[in-house]
């Protein structure tokens, strides 16, 4: 599990640099290292379908971003309260760690999963479903209705996109028609 | 138990740049690495010691696989981050084209 330490920690600091970064396309550059990390650790941690789509998720994300910063550099303004915002955050933080440190007693040990679920997936899943892929096996069969939300959510996400980028609403177009006649 | 606390970590990490950075791509940025952590969270549970991935082989039998349950769920979560991160990252073009800035603090009509 060594090479999970080293992966964990060079994610860590591509999150610290990217929070921290002043110049926005390094900070985007940053972030997208830590997904590429991310799946990388998929697939050491026996992910291969999490791995493939984390990577493919990770490029269209940089190229978004980018899209969105290029040519945008901003000084960074450092006036106004940050004591105050700055104490709020700990605040938060220390509140998370707390419900964190409650939660750790549940989990299971590491590499020791309940599988109360997953056994009967694992032993009935190739004769029910005749996907030798269990993921798949699962995803696709026994919750497809997840994989349909999936996709609602993906298209009303897209709607989202197209009325926020349209340039000009109905009631102007129509008005500017009226005008042409 | 450090590989857990590491990715509590990352977790922290994000929650800070969300909270404290003013700037909307700092934001979207702490966000999304929020949600990777969380994945990372569901697939360390997911792990058994020295397992296999879950994929069967043409007549072999193959014990110790990982748990498949958490990898489905993970797998819808990251096709949903990344939507997410879409109409954020348009919601953030559209306001710099209104206001001409990223910065939360200059957008003025906001303030309530």
């Amino acid at each position: 599990m060594n090479e999970l330490y080293i992966l964990f920690g060079l994610m860590i600091i591509g999150a610290i640099a990217a929070i921290e970064m002043e110049d926005l396309l390094s900070s985007v550059i940053s972030v997208s290292a830590v997904g590429l990390g991310l799946s990388m650790a998929f697939l050491v941690l026996k992910a291969p379908d999490m791995a493939f789509t984390q990577l493919i998720v990770e490029i269209l994300c940089l190229i978004i971003l980018i899209r969105a910063t290029i040519k945008k550099d901003l000084p960074f303004s450092t006036s106004g309260r940050w004591i105050l915002n700055t104490t709020i955050t700990i605040f938060f933080i220390v509140v998370f760690l707390g419900a964190v440190s409650l939660a750790l007693m549940e989990l299971p040990e590491f590499g020791h999963p309940l599988m109360k679920v997953g056994e009967i997936y694992l032993r009935d899943g190739f004769a029910q479903t005749g996907a030798t892929n269990l993921v798949a096996a699962i995803l696709q069969d026994y919750r497809a209705y997840d994989r349909l939300g999936e996709v609602a959510v993906l298209f009303v996400s897209f709607i989202g996109v197209l009325a926020i980028l349209r340039r000009e609403g109905r009631v102007s177009a129509a008005e500017s028609k009226k005008d042409l006649i | 138990m450090i590989l857990y606390m590491s990715c509590f970590v990352l977790f922290c990490i994000g929650l800070y740049g969300v909270m404290r950075k003013r700037n909307i791509i700092k934001i979207i940025t702490g966000i999304i690495i929020c949600e990777y952590a969380a994945n990372l969270l569901f697939i360390l549970i997911g792990y058994r010691m020295g397992g296999r991935a879950p994929i069967l082989a043409h007549g072999t039998v193959i014990e110790n696989m990982v748990d498949p349950l958490p990898q489905a769920v993970v797998l819808t979560t990251i096709v949903i981050g990344l939507a997410t991160t879409i109409v954020l990252v348009t919601l953030a073009i559209r306001l710099y084209e209104k206001y001409g800035t990223f910065d939360i603090t200059k957008i003025e009509e906001l303030k309530g």
